[in-house]
């Protein structure tokens, strides 16, 4: 890039308009507001192929739709929340508040951002296209494994398996390239005097989360790609016909499918406590503890991948000692809890939106860990495995964690971004009706996995008909408010109450010393940090 | 990220980019790193679970009998199993479902398959032995798993497996099971 053009020019000048601005752009702020768009649009069509499923089991009996449409909705809604829906969320936060928050002109590889971002629209259609052509008599359909791709299904699987497969190549390029951007960014173009131990705690997330990224992806990319070689070129990597191994799968794909959780969190465990510490009107507490748990965290994420297969016949040493890694965990992540509860303590709190959310995901992304400490447990795992008991845990911990989380970030930030206030009154009934419909829809279902209910089964025996039903009914709820959502971004974006530069009264940071909006291009000049 | 001298006469701002470049390379390095990592982990595996027998793969070489020693204080009981995946139309089972015999003593149990199909085929049956710890000690001295099986149409064949416990089987192993899985296989 020729970089004498960087420096000298006003807000709106030198960029094509229309469809052009946005397929060529290489500005940090129109990449971050495309990121957390497409994020948005993909959580409300992963959405609809949750309420489907969701709609299939209110009652017991098959109503709606086929067992085999129902296994494909089931795994092509898992891989568009998490690779779709939350990864481009936190890369949007990335793209459009990092280099705000550490003083930078923009991302340090503009042009990577840009083909990082027009990798998803690609992945999303190759995901979802096998529905299409199944109604036109091409194939049998979507991807029907659920996302985790397990042999020797995925191999004898049709030609939705080899469209998700590409469509995870180019997901894994895709936040490949962000990955990257985001270190160099981080490493190379903070403000003078911001020493890494300074940064805000959002790019230290952001940094622990960019090299899980680039460690773990490759081997998701390796192991899909042996499936592919298996499907289609004779090789046998995972078929035991000649000499492979189906568990061999499983560990390359949760080697990744663990750091992936952690990958997933660490960006809204970056932004919580500067929300906590805005809205308690006092510093954080513990940022040194908080980066080193991040850390710990981080380093400890890529060595219990097994704890997803406890029952796939491991030996009992090899149980046992992802048993004890995996609750090691929950040390440093009591230490966050803590951090994060001692932040609240004795400040002076008010309860606007974005904290609101936090409060509520610091108590349900508690619930998440703890039964994750139960499933944990290889005694009890055995029961609990494959269970809805699973389903209720991880939308505990990736609803409220994750996206609760990113709901947060985005009334903290979505002032700033537009310049203007989002309706308060309906972002507080937006928290309240998520909140409590969320619990209603994933409690029934910790009763429904304690009781033996299976998972991604369409139907279910008797007995467990009252808890679906109230949980589908409350999906529906839930689903219905994030209406509230779109409309409420929609029309912050478009008007309304215009919004100081520092927003929130105890905002700290070098975000919030720009105008809001920011200016197109922002700190051309450098800021100096103390 | 260090500059060389030929980089002073540039710009501040080209420098930066100069570095980031840099940077953003050193960090494909790791990218690479980690993809070769992954095609790596599958001779590791297959040399760990040889090594540890964590996987429940026997030996797929015949054993000479060395130390025939057979341990007459204990009993082992062997249960057998048998399935035939998809794309083999193969009737495919045990002639006794379980054996009781003492470690280091040899046995031999029949195995009958018959092609159910109009055409000659070749299958390829692979083992697996629960508890996965125990698998290193069963030892096969003669196996139709040692090599492909062509079954004519319509031709049933019994098929033998000779084998011993070795007597350096765990104490607290008592039962084990081995299972036959017979997969098509191409000439």
């Amino acid at each position: 890039m020729s970089t004498a053009t960087i420096a000298h020019h006003d807000e709106h000048a030198d960029h094509p308009t229309g469809i052009m601005r946005w397929l060529t752009t290489t500005n940090h702020k129109d990449i971050g507001t495309m990121y957390l768009t497409f994020s948005l649009i993909m959580f409300l069509v992963g959405g609809c192929m949750i309420l489907g499923i969701r709609a299939e089991l209110f009652q017991p009996g098959l109503q709606l739709m086929k067992p085999e449409f129902f296994n494909q909705l089931i795994g092509v809604h898992a891989l568009i929340m998490i690779f779709a829906a939350l990864m481009p969320a936190a890369t949007g936060f990335a793209n459009w508040m990092i280099p705000l928050q550490i003083g930078a002109p923009d991302m340090a590889l503009p042009r990577l951002n840009n083909w990082g971002f027009w990798l998803l629209p690609p992945s999303a259609i190759l995901l979802t296209l096998p529905f299409t052509l199944a109604l036109f008599g091409i194939g049998d359909g979507a991807l029907a494994t659920g996302w985790t791709f397990y042999p020797p299904l995925s191999i004898q699987g049709g030609i939705g398996v080899d469209f998700a497969i590409f469509a995870v190549h180019l997901l894994g390029i895709s936040s490949v390239l962000g990955s990257i951007n985001i270190i160099v960014t981080l490493f190379n173009m903070r403000a003078p005097g911001m020493t890494l131990m300074k940064m805000p705690m959002f790019a230290w997330g952001w940094l622990i989360t960019a090299f899980l990224l680039i460690a773990t992806i490759p081997v998701l990319a390796g192991a899909v790609t042996m499936l592919l070689t298996d499907r289609h070129f004779g090789t046998h990597f995972f078929d035991a016909a000649g000499g492979g191994d189906p568990i061999l799968f499983q560990h390359l794909f949760w080697f990744f499918g663990h750091p992936e959780v952690y990958i997933l969190l660490l960006p809204v465990w970056g932004f919580i406590p500067q929300i906590l510490q805005t809205f308690s009107r006092k510093p954080m507490y513990g940022y040194k503890a908080q980066v080193y748990a991040f850390w710990g965290i981080g380093a400890l994420s890529v060595v219990v991948w097994a704890h997803h297969f406890f029952t796939a016949g491991l030996p009992v040493p090899a149980l046992l000692y992802f048993m004890y890694s995996t609750m090691a965990i929950s040390l440093p992540l009591a230490v966050l809890f803590f951090c994060w509860i001692k932040t609240m303590w004795r400040g002076s709190m008010s309860f606007e939106t974005p904290m609101l959310f936090t409060v509520g995901w610091i108590i349900l992304f508690g619930i998440g860990g703890l039964t994750g400490l139960v499933l944990a447990d290889v005694a009890a795992d055995a029961q609990y495995h494959n269970s809805y008991f699973v389903v209720a845990h991880f939308h505990y911990t990736l609803f409220a964690g994750g996206i609760m989380g990113i709901m947060a970030g985005v009334y903290y930030w979505l002032p700033k971004m537009t310049g203007h206030m989002y309706n308060e009154k309906l972002g507080k009934l937006h928290f309240w009706l998520t909140a409590i419909s969320f619990n209603l829809t994933f409690i029934p279902q910790f009763f429904l996995g304690l009781a033996g209910m299976p998972r991604r089964i369409p139907d279910y025996a008797l007995q467990f008909a009252e808890f679906n039903m109230i949980s589908s009914i409350a999906a529906f709820v839930l689903g219905l408010s994030q209406l509230i959502f779109v409309y409420n971004i929609i029309s912050t974006v478009r008007g309304g109450q215009k919004a100081t530069d520092k927003v929130w009264e105890g905002a700290e940071g070098l975000e919030w010393t720009l105008p809001s909006p920011p200016p197109y291009h922002s700190f051309t000049e450098q800021p100096v940090v103390k | 990220m260090e500059i060389s001298a030929k980089d002073n006469d540039l710009s501040s701002q080209e420098r930066r980019s100069l570095a980031n470049k840099r940077l953003g390379l050193k960090m494909v390095w790791i990218v690479a790193g980690s993809l070769a990592f992954a095609f790596a982990l599958v001779p590791l595996y297959d040399v760990l679970c040889a090594a540890t027998g964590l996987n429940g793969k026997t030996e797929n070489t015949a054993t000479t009998l060395k130390n025939s020693r057979v341990d007459a204080t204990r009993w082992v009981t062997v249960q057998f199993t048998s399935s035939v995946m998809p794309g083999l139309g193969w009737n495919f089972y045990p002639k006794q479902s379980n054996i009781r015999l003492h470690p280091g003593q040899v046995e031999t149990v029949m195995f009958e398959a018959k092609n159910i199909t109009s055409q000659a085929v070749t299958g390829q049956a692979i083992p697996s032995v629960t508890p996965g710890q125990a698998a290193s000690y069963l030892k096969k001295i003669e196996c139709f798993c040692f090599q492909k099986q062509v079954l004519k149409p319509g031709e049933t064949k019994v098929m033998p497996l000779r084998f011993f416990i070795s007597s350096e089987l765990p104490e607290d192993v008592k039962e084990m099971t081995l299972s036959y899985s017979f997969f098509s296989a191409k000439e």
